[in-house]
């Protein structure tokens, strides 16, 4: 028996630095997140403080930015460590994707020297978390359209408007928002507790219930005028920062897709239908077989996209290639494994339904399946069917 | 303080381990080498004694060219420099000799205090540390759950069945650490990227003063003179309470002689 990567090799594709990062992460998963996953799944908790230290002590937190107490790791390196965290559960790797890629990405990329200094070491370190507020409950796919304003009123700027699904908003210490104003879309850094802001979680999710979510609401919050971020000017500026957060997605899913496989080989070879294992039957191989196809295609992929981001020649179109075809697959590979653990695959006994409810999220967040298909259509017509 | 902590290259616990057809020995090559598990937590209590007390930790392996891997995971948590006693004549070695030749490279390398793991996963005697405390006569300091150290004396707490002792020593001494004594760090990226470029210093046998005729398989005291794959689990007794549950489970952990 070998492991599905070792069909394609994956390891080859990697330099030792990578493999030591990618088991790294793993351990940190297998120790700290594993054992309780599924409980803070069912109850719909995350102790969410004390995982970014530990993360945030190992370096896993804006591990690809350069600087500012970040490790300044390569692509690949984090795509490993966001596939190993996915493996564990979505809602982890949500948690740093959310905080690496969009909170601290946009200080890195658009922020002052000042709030640099101010907020990067200690996201890094895990000390303190960050969000992103771009989706209002009116804008979601289409963010052009939000709502959310900021006026200057003598040096300061004054926020009002509403945020939606925002991940990790009840547990951050400050919040990427995203408003419009008389030139353009511009982002700001609020801090919690700033007067005006209220924040209350999405109760009731079935999905990433291992992962905090929260309405902002912005209601005349006062800001100094060093709040906003110099570098962002019109929508380019969040655009640029999920295009990060998809990236890591790329890999992720694959990492809960590999887990679902791996869970599922287990369980065929053990269970016996009719007399005989599971893992004999020709429709289980079949099943086996194709999955194993995809997660393997789908790894090449995304290793492929890791090496052009660091050639730094990689597009927006590129990931969402990969990030369309990676996550539609991995969810097709979790409904495929859970078929296979038959009953108790329904159970949280198993991680596989877990994968497979919470990779409904990822299909939606980062752009939807669609809004991907629809950039690939451009991309390949010229023409925009956005609109 | 000069540190030196210990450290030996294992096959991963979580896979199927050999021994070799041709000389009964283990093999080394047939599963993943990881850091065996106790000698973490020997390497995080040296590191925490630098971080209180200043000095140098250096890692100490003993162990074939693959052991390499172990050293660098080793440096990624925080030790400043390692020395790898590598050799193809201490294929083999016993107890005995292992515990001469890493005393030979010891006394080399110099130190204030060797911390190691209490035993290791694979060979599983428990008694290197108290090996190489006699040969390098200095204090033997075993099963800690807890170390002092203030200025040349040294403390620790000995775990025993019925609680602690107190065992005091002056350094240099040897001590052998018990997974209670700390919870050890994860070697972090910075760490990870900074252990390539640490020194790491190669002994070959005669680097050591280490005499061949007493290491190696031919040198050894114990013998591995057969070996048989272990019997497929039997099914398990199911003990039925009838009101008498309890000592029918007595009865069967007295029969196996746990209690
Ligand atoms: C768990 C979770 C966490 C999230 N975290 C964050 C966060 O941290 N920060 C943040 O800003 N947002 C976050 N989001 C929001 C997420 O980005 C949005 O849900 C997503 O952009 C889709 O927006 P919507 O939900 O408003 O759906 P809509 O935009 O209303 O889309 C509904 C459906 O219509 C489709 N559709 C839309 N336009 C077209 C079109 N032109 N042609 C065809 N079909 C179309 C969509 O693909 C989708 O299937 C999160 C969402 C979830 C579920
Ligand atoms: C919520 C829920 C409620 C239920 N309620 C009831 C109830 O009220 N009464 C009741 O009696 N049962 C009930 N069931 C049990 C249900 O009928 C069984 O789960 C179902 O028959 C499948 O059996 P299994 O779970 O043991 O899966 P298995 O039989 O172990 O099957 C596992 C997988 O192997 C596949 N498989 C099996 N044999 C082969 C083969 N020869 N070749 C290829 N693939 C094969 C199956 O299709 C499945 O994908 C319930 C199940 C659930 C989830």
């Amino acid at each position: 028996m070998i492991a599905p990567t070792a069909l394609f090799a994956l390891d080859t594709l990697l330099t030792e630095e990578e493999r030591e990062i990618r088991s790294t992460v793993r351990r940190v998963c297998d120790r700290e997140i594993r054992p309780h996953v599924a409980g803070w799944f069912e109850d719909g908790e995350l102790p969410a403080r004390e995982l970014a230290r530990t993360l945030g002590s190992v370096g896993v937190l804006g591990m690809h930015l350069d600087g500012y107490g970040c490790a300044g790791m390569g692509a690949v390196s984090y795509g490993l460590a966001c596939l190993e965290l996915e493996a564990a559960d979505s809602g982890l790797r949500s948690l740093v994707s959310v905080q690496g890629s969009l909170a601290m990405y946009a200080i890195w990329k658009y922020g002052s020297e000042e709030q640099k200094q101010e907020w990067l070491p200690a996201m890094a370190a895990g000390e303190r978390i960050g969000c992103f507020g771009l989706t209002e409950p009116d804008f979601g796919s289409d963010p052009g359209g939000m709502r959310a304003t900021a006026k200057r009123e003598g040096g300061d700027w004054v926020l009002n408007g509403t945020k939606m699904w925002i991940t990790n908003g009840s547990v951050s210490d400050v919040a990427v928002v995203w408003a419009r104003t008389d030139e353009g879309v511009r982002g700001f850094l609020v801090p919690a507790g700033t007067p005006g802001l209220t924040v209350n979680d999405v109760k009731h999710k079935i999905s990433l219930r291992a992962s905090v979510t929260s309405e902002l609401v912005l209601d005349g919050v006062r800001l100094p005028g060093e709040a906003m971020l110099p570098g962002a000017r019109g929508l380019s500026g969040p655009l640029g920062c999920l295009n990060e957060a998809r990236f890591g997605i790329v890999f992720g899913s694959m990492g809960a897709a590999l887990d679902c496989l791996e869970t599922a080989i287990a369980y065929a070879g053990d269970r016996e239908v009719f007399a005989r294992p599971l893992a004999s039957f020709q429709l289980t191989q079949e099943k086996l077989a194709d999955m194993a196809l995809e997660l393997g295609k789908g790894l090449l992929l995304a290793v492929h996209l890791g090496r052009l981001k660091e050639a730094g020649t990689i597009t927006p179109e590129q990931v969402s290639a990969g990030k369309l075809n990676n996550v539609r697959e991995a969810l097709e590979i979790a409904r495929k494994c859970r078929t296979l653990l038959g009953a108790s695959g329904v159970t949280l006994e198993y991680p596989v339904i877990r994968h497979s409810v919470n990779l409904e999220s990822v299909l939606t967040y980062e752009g939807t399946s669609e809004i991907h298909t629809l950039v690939l259509g451009k991309a390949l017509t010229g023409i925009s069917a956005f609109s | 303080m000069n540190i030196v902590v210990c450290v030996k290259q294992v096959p991963d616990t979580a896979t199927e381990r050999k021994l070799r057809s041709d000389d009964n020995t283990l093999d080394r090559d047939a599963a993943d080498g990881v850091v065996n598990e106790l000698d973490e937590y020997a390497v995080e209590e040296a590191l925490k004694l630098k971080e209180a007390h200043g000095g140098e930790v250096t890692v100490l392996t003993m162990g074939p060219g693959k052991a390499t891997e172990t050293i660098r995971k080793a440096l990624a948590m925080g030790a400043d420099k390692a020395v790898h006693l590598s050799d193809d004549a201490l294929h083999g070695s016993d107890a005995l000799s292992t515990s001469y030749a890493m005393a030979q490279a010891l006394n080399k390398v110099g130190f204030d205090l060797v911390v190691l793991g209490s035993e290791s996963t694979d060979a599983r005697t428990g008694v290197l540390a108290a090996m190489l405390a006699e040969r390098l006569g200095v204090a033997q300091l075993t099963l800690a759950n807890k170390v002092d150290v203030d200025g040349t004396s040294i403390t620790i707490q000995r775990i025993t069945d019925y609680g602690y002792d107190r065992v005091e020593a002056t350094l240099p001494a040897v001590v052998s650490v018990v997974e209670k004594i700390n919870e050890p760090r994860y070697p972090s990226f910075k760490g990870i990227m900074a252990a390539k470029k640490k020194p790491v210093e190669t002994l070959a046998i005669g680097d050591a003063s280490i005499d061949p005729s007493q290491v190696g398989l031919a040198a050894a005291w114990s013998e591995v003179v057969d070996f048989a794959a272990a019997p497929p689990r039997a099914a398990g007794t199911i003990v039925k309470d009838e009101g008498d549950g309890g000592a029918k489970a007595a009865e069967f952990l007295a029969s196996k002689k746990f209690i």
